[in-house]
Parts: C-alpha cells; structure tokens; sequence
C-alpha cells in the first residue's frame, strides 16, 4: 500500500496539466488535512486559553481569542480550592483519589490478567474455551446492569463508598480486557518451548516467571496503559459507588463544573478539566504507540 | 497426589478469577434480572410480580424519548465517526509527510474521559458566551448557534462531542485495516491503469468488510454505553430532552429510588447490546477454534 502515488508506468508520459492539478490535488489534501487537525485541537486550544483569562475577559472577549492578560489564578483555583459541593479544596484530594484507586487496579487486573491469559494460551484444559467465552462476554455487558447489586455487595462487604471498594470493582471489570490481551499475546509464543521446558522440569510458576515474563513487556506495557486510561476517565462506578471524600476526579470534575452554587468560574472550569486531563494525555503522549494498540487489539482481526 | 495436583495448577490459577466473574458478572446479571421482575421501589423485593415493570417500562414517556434519543445518537455517531473515520484514514493513506504527528492529533481525544470531553463542548456551544457570541462577535449579530438550551437540538450537541472523540479512534481501525490490504493486487490495479479512486472503491474498501465489522460494533458499544457525556454536556436535560437509556437507569437507580424500574430498564439495554455483540463474538469465538 506504500508506493500507491508513485508507481505508474505511464508517469513519464503526463502533461504538464495533468502535473499542475496533480500538485493542486496535493495542495488541497493537506488543506482538509490541517482543517480537520484543527477542529481536533480547537476545544484543547479554548480550554487552554480560557483557563488562562480573567472572567472579566471571557465575558467581553472572544471565544478564540488569546488571552490578553495571561492568569494563573483560575489553576490555583482548580487545585486547592475550587468548590465540588459543600467542600472546597479544588481538586488535588481527587486526583489523589484517582491514583490511589487506579495504581492498585491497574496493578491487580494486570496481573491477573497475564497469568489467566497464560493458562488460556497454553494450558489448555477441557472447558477451557467456555471459560474464555464467559470471561470475554464479560467485557462487553453495560456495567448499568451490575450496578445495583453491586451497591449492595459492597455494602455488605463493609466497602461501600470506599477507595478499596472501587478497586475492587476496576480489578473485576478489567479482568475480561486484560486476560484477553495477555492470552493473545502469549497464544503466538510456541508452544514447543513450553513442551521443552517441561521436559527440563520446569512447572507452571517455573516457566511463566522464567520464560514467558521476561517476554511480555510490549504487552505489560499495552494491558497497564488501557487499565489505567479506562480507570482514570471512569464516572460511572466512581459517581455510583464513592462518598464525600473517596470521590475520583471525574467526578469531583463534574460537580465543579455543574455546582450551583456562586458565580459559574468557566476559567477554573478549564483549568479544572484540564488537571483531570492531564495524567491521562501525558500517557497518550508518551507512548503513544502503546495506547493505540491496546484500542485496537480485539478489534481488528488477525 | 502431587502429579495429580500438578495438573489441577492451571485450573485453580484461574479459580479465582472464574469465581469472580461468575458472581459479579453473570451473579449480579440474573440479580437484576429477579428484580426487574418486582415491584421493588426503594428497597429491593423478591417476591415474583411478573412483567409489570417492563410494560410500565414502555408507557413511560421519559423511557420514550430516552429509546428514541439513543436511536437519533446511536445511528447519527456510528454513521458520522464511520464516514469521518474512513476519510481521514484514506487521506493519511496518500504518504503524507507527517503522518505521524496529524495521527497523534486526530487520535487524542480518545485519551480524554467523557466528562472533560463534554465540560469543553459544554463551554464552546454556550450560547451567550461560546461559539454563537464568538460569530456575533464578528459582525452577524441575528447568528443563532443554542443547541444546547434546545430541547429539540440538544441530542446533537452529544452527536457533535461524541464524534469528535471517537472519529480518530476509527481512523486508527481503518488505516490498520487499508495498509493490511494485499499491495500486490492493488499493484497489479494499477499496472492495469486503473485509477486511484476506483481502487479504493473496488479493491480496498470491500477487502475491509471485517474492519467495518468491527469499527461498528465497538461504536455501537460506545453510543449504547454512554453515560458520562450525557451527564457532562447536557446533564440529561433540557428538561429530560437528552435522556439516554443509561442516564435513565441511573436516575432511577440513584435519585428516584426505584430499584424495578431501574433493574428492568438496565436489562434493556443489557439486551440490546447482546443482540448486537453476541452474533459478533460468536462468530469470532468460532473462527479462531476452527
């Protein structure tokens, strides 16, 4: 698919007007191209600048418009005090929230996730394929269905409105994501290396930690990035099963911005969006290639 | 003894996992399932009362418009981030120098959570301050751009916000998808002079049916799912203009205190996302034993 625009017998013999709307047509892909990548970044670019303006400036200027006087307050504002109801201490406790919940889940579901996908890939038993339908069926339900009763189960388990409640509840609904990538992953690895080992004597523990760990990087990598992103953008379990005080950013996000209460601040607004943005885009930017993979493992086939 | 127990390591490796799922997952499903069956309000009843719920269900107005929002947003989100997506992935498919980087940007808002996603549309469609004063601003003082405050409009509003995260996430599936396509019958197209656009349309497009497939299943998961943007940009309202199923069940779940109505509604859309996702994964499963 890569020479599409260059390999053409008959090139040498184009006409000058052929060459001029060739390099036209060229001009115009990358107009719609930038187009396009500025309708992507303009909320980015209106929430950075609006957080960076005055009210006052919001109010007569315009919605692109640069901030003529560059404001830091509204971030402070969105950090330390900012409203989310009755409390106002911004959002640092809730992104605090948020790391505390999603470093546990991520680390639980991954590895979960990589041992179960190990038996799945090469220790097969009977039932074996059952038990992977259930556990990918799993992924795909609306978790609306399980909120009720989960409410209860957590409050029969003392955790209701807890941070261990909602880790509890990330690490059982990313099971079915994370073993399916480790599974997939680890099916291309031979399984004549697993036959070999254990002529050796190695046992299950033996050869997953010695052979099939030391390879699984690229995936780790994969599997804690989707955790992570899907646990730190969630709303509907944390505004379902937190409290005052457990509440994860999301959330404490979307009472800022919802509150009632005073004068509607649209620049902490912003500034507050962004902060709860923030972890979750240095990933994205980071590695990038990573994050892209985890999206579309599963979804593209082969 | 030990061989024995040797052989079982696998199987109890997965026992804990598997008991999980069987108690959160399909335990909680069969839960719901019970109580939408009841005439539980504020405290869950287990006394069987057959499917009044469900037919009060679909005599309720709000339930009305939450099923006829999701077919608008539904149908409009999958058809619009598909199109879009596919564009942009046949336009990146030309050798543009910086791919990568115009990738980076299309793909970000898929990063983003729902609710930041929704608090920036919610502040750009503003009427009195955002995009509608901006044009005002500018000289056409009669422009009117209030969707959001619209209870006829609002839903496109959620249309808007949602396509823009999502269509680059459908650009990323497509162009796996173009560059996975056999380069030696698109080679041999072009030997035979047929032109650039024919073989997208004739060779590549109906080689990516399974891409479509799946770039349509994930997105109709999406529309079905969504609930933080709901909340975020439009709060449900005006009024309930932009109810969705999920804000629905949650309203009745958390603020109205009506666990039946709650738990049948949420088998609803429990249903509908099966119909569409089990077909899918079935043939999936199939395949890869076959």
């Amino acid at each position: 698919m890569t020479d599409l625009a260059y390999v053409s017998p008959r090139a040498g013999r184009r006409s000058t007007g052929q060459r001029l709307g060739r390099i036209a047509l060229r001009w115009l892909l990358y107009l719609v191209l930038t187009l396009f990548a500025l309708w992507f970044l303009m909320p980015l670019f209106v929430m950075l600048t609006t957080s960076l303006k005055s009210l006052d400036e919001i109010r007569t200027g315009s919605l692109i418009a640069l901030p003529r006087e560059v404001t830091f307050e509204p971030w402070l504002t969105a950090w330390g005090s900012a409203c989310t109801g009755i409390q106002c201490e911004g959002l640092k406790p809730y992104l605090l929230n948020s790391l505390l919940i999603a470093i546990p889940g991520v680390a639980l579901s991954t590895a979960l996730g990589a041992i179960n996908g190990y038996v799945f890939a090469q220790w097969r038993f009977r039932g074996a394929n059952l038990l992977f339908s259930l556990l990918l069926f799993g992924c795909f339900i609306p978790f609306q269905v399980v909120l009720l009763p989960m409410a209860r189960m957590l409050g029969l388990m003392g955790l209701a409105g807890t941070i261990p409640g909602l880790i509890l509840v990330h690490t059982v609904y990313g099971i079915g994501f994370t073993t399916l990538f480790f599974r997939n992953y680890y099916v291309t690895i031979p399984q004549e290396l697993v036959r070999a080992a254990k002529i050796d004597g190695a046992g299950f523990f033996r050869i997953f930690w010695s052979i099939f760990l030391p390879l699984s990087l690229p995936i780790v990598v994969v599997t804690v990035i989707w955790q992570f992103t899907q646990i730190w953008n969630d709303f509907l379990f944390g505004v379902s099963f937190s409290q005052a005080g457990t509440q994860p950013v999301t959330v404490a996000l979307n009472n800022i911005v919802n509150s009632t209460t005073g004068v509607k601040a649209y620049n902490v607004d912003m500034a507050a969006a962004i902060l709860a943005a923030l972890p979750t885009l240095l990933v994205y930017v980071v590695a990038g290639k990573y994050f892209i993979r985890g999206l579309t493992a599963g979804s593209v086939k082969g | 003894m030990t061989k024995w127990l040797e052989t079982q390591v696998p199987k109890l490796v997965l026992a804990p996992s598997f008991v999980a799922i069987l108690v959160f997952v399909y335990g909680f499903i069969g839960w719901t399932a019970w109580v939408s069956l009841t005439r539980s309000k504020l405290m869950p009843r287990y006394d069987f009362d057959g499917f009044g719920q469900y037919a009060k269900l679909f005599t309720t107005p709000r339930w009305d418009t939450a099923i006829t929002n999701l077919g608008i947003y539904g149908v409009l989100f999958i058809a619009i981030s598909m199109a879009l997506g596919l564009l942009l992935a046949i336009l990146l498919d030309q050798q543009i120098r910086v791919e990568g980087a115009i990738r980076t940007i299309y793909l970000y808002p898929m990063a983003l959570s729902m609710i930041v996603t929704g608090t920036a549309w919610k502040w750009i469609l503003n009427p009195g301050l955002g995009l509608e004063a901006m044009v005002r601003g500018w000289g056409f003082e009669t422009f009117t751009f209030n969707w959001l405050v619209d209870p006829n409009m609002a839903i496109y509003t959620i249309v808007l916000a949602g396509v823009w995260q999502a269509a680059g996430f459908v650009m990323a599936l497509f162009l796996a998808g173009l560059r996975s396509v056999d380069g030696e019958i698109i080679k041999a197209a072009q030997v035979d002079g047929i032109p650039h656009w024919r073989i997208y349309t004739a060779i590549i497009i109906p080689s990516m049916a399974p891409v479509f497939l799946s770039a349509f299943i994930v997105l109709a998961h999406l529309a079905i799912k969504s609930f933080d943007l709901v909340i975020a940009l439009t709060g449900g309202g005006p009024g309930y203009a932009t109810d969705l199923p999920a804000t629905y069940m949650y309203a009745m779940a958390f603020s109205r205190g009506n666990l039946g109505q709650a738990a049948s509604s949420a088998m609803v859309m429990m249903a509908v996302v099966f119909a569409i996702v089990v077909p899918y994964l079935y043939s999936e499963l199939r395949a890869k034993n076959d």
